[in-house]
């Protein structure tokens, strides 16, 4: 077996460094596209027909574009503009990624809106409830309990897509593992640890999502 | 109780002068798509009456409550509240319709019981019940708790407060859902077919409790029911529907002793 220890224990401190950054990526990443999701789902819903239209426009663009094209666009051409220059392509990486996402969190919301049974609408109603007051009282609460294990589903799908941001020169897990195996030529070493961590942090979140969604079921 | 020991002895008044209409339609008419469920309606329901809607399915009674109660849109004519416009308005000749502030100022006055309970599984019984008394009449929360805890007392609930409704069986969620329509103190009370989803065993707790609200307000009534036991009781009149129109009407005792026309014989006969 082609296995140094010794490589191992000098790589590891490394990929932390860099599984820091997977991380902050990944969290304000979910952050964003579950809070831009949300207004997306709603916007699409309550703004009028032509304002609804562009929103989905640009929905279907962003979908229907590779994620490290969109990193690689917003990072050359966006961070070209003066006075942009300096924002770090960390931060860059994560608005990138959590728009990315915000579109198909957003498809989450509306179907867990869509699920609030009419008659919860009607209950509503009937109680004379104010437009807002129904939704954040009684929709907004159904609703997020079908979602939220999905929302967990795409941030797990979040966190494998952070290798991506090598291409805006970010130092993230993978890409330390690229640089440490280059340097040393210990390429299995670096990509083993990294798959370790990689498995170490989305097995167990996916695993909580299941119990999560099993939990949010019932009242 | 025999059926001829009705709480309908007395009839509300309903003579010219006195207050106006608890509800009343103007040419209603009502279309889904092509279809015209509701022709050229026409009818008044004084304060305080309690009136039962019966007919086959399809005849309209259902639609009638869910327009009164705003879940339907008005596709032509005028329904009042009170003698107040209570969705759309003539305006210079024109049929316009009223803003939806107004419309829902209308509907704090109405409260619905619906067949599958609707009660909000996100919230835990005492929160269903003060919910729009908090929200929407703007009373203080410990005001409202407290009206919520004798209503609960009064539907024989008072230990379930802090439960979720699913944990509770139909004819709790029911009972639940009665108290949270009362917190309003609504004028109307809408009952559509509110027994119909319960095992038979939990259909009396239920039928007490609205026995009891006739017994003890005088909320006006507007029902559609199968219970035609319980519809004789309650009721001061009860209007046979056929096709979207009142094939006849009269007092319960008339009306399912001696209906006039075939068709409500049939349909009696089909149901009891």
């Amino acid at each position: 077996m082609i296995w140094n220890w010794e490589f191992a224990a000098e790589a590891l401190p490394l990929l932390l460094r860099g599984f820091v950054n997977t991380l902050i990526a990944t969290g304000v990443g979910t952050l964003i596209a579950a809070v831009l999701g949300l207004i997306i789902a709603i916007a699409i819903r309550s703004l009028p027909r032509w304002i609804n239209w562009l929103i989905r426009l640009l929905v279907a663009f962003v979908r229907n574009t590779p994620l490290v094209m969109q990193l690689m666009f917003v990072y050359f051409i966006f961070a070209g503009i003066p006075g942009l220059v300096d924002v770090p392509a960390l931060v860059i990486g994560f608005i990138v990624i959590g728009i990315h996402y915000s579109t198909y969190m957003s498809e989450s919301y509306r179907a867990g809106i869509d699920s609030v049974p009419p008659g919860q609408h009607e209950a509503a109603t009937a109680l004379s409830l104010p437009p807002v007051r129904k939704f954040t009282a009684v929709v907004l609460p159904q609703a997020l309990r079908a979602t939220i294990p999905s929302l967990g589903n795409y941030a797990v799908a979040m966190f494998k897509d952070t290798p991506f941001l090598f291409a805006i020169s970010v130092v993230e897990l993978v890409t330390s593992a690229q640089q440490f195996g280059a340097a040393k030529f210990a390429y299995t070493e670096a990509f083993t640890l990294a798959g370790i961590i990689f498995l170490a942090a989305s097995y167990p979140t996916s695993l909580l999502i299941q119990r999560l969604e099993k939990r949010l079921a019932t009242y | 109780m025999p059926p001829t020991e009705s709480t309908s002895s007395t009839p509300p008044a309903n003579t010219p002068g006195s207050a106006s209409p608890a509800i009343e339609f103007k040419d209603v008419e009502k279309r889904f798509g092509k279809t015209t469920v509701l022709k050229d309606l026409n009818f008044t329901v004084a304060p305080g009456e309690r009136v039962t809607l019966i007919g086959p399915s399809g005849s309209g009674k259902t639609t009638i409550l869910r327009l009164v109660m705003t879940l339907e849109e008005l596709t032509g004519g005028y329904i009042h509240v009170d003698g107040k416009p209570l969705t759309h308005t003539e305006k210079n000749g024109k049929r316009v319709e009223l803003p939806s502030k107004t419309t829902r100022a209308m509907t704090t006055r109405i409260g619905m019981v619906f067949q599958q309970f609707n009660l909000f599984p996100n919230m835990t019984v005492l929160e269903n019940i003060i919910e729009a008394p908090v929200h929407v009449l703007g009373r203080s929360k410990a005001d409202a708790v407290a009206e919520a805890k004798s209503l609960l007392d009064k539907v024989g609930l008072a230990d379930k407060a802090d439960e979720h409704p699913t944990r509770l069986s139909g004819g709790q969620q029911q009972r639940v859902a009665i108290a949270r329509a009362l917190a309003m103190s609504p004028e109307i009370l809408l009952l559509d077919e509110v027994t119909s989803a319960l095992d038979p065993e939990l259909v009396g707790d239920v039928l007490e409790v609205l026995r009891d609200i006739a017994e003890t307000t005088d909320i006006t009534m507007l029902l559609v029911t199968h219970e035609m036991q319980f519809a004789r009781e309650v009721s001061h009149r009860v209007m046979m529907f056929d096709g979207g129109q009142v094939l006849e009407e009269g007092p319960p005792d008339q009306l399912f002793n001696n209906p006039q026309h075939e068709r409500t014989r049939s349909f009696l006969s089909s149901v009891q």
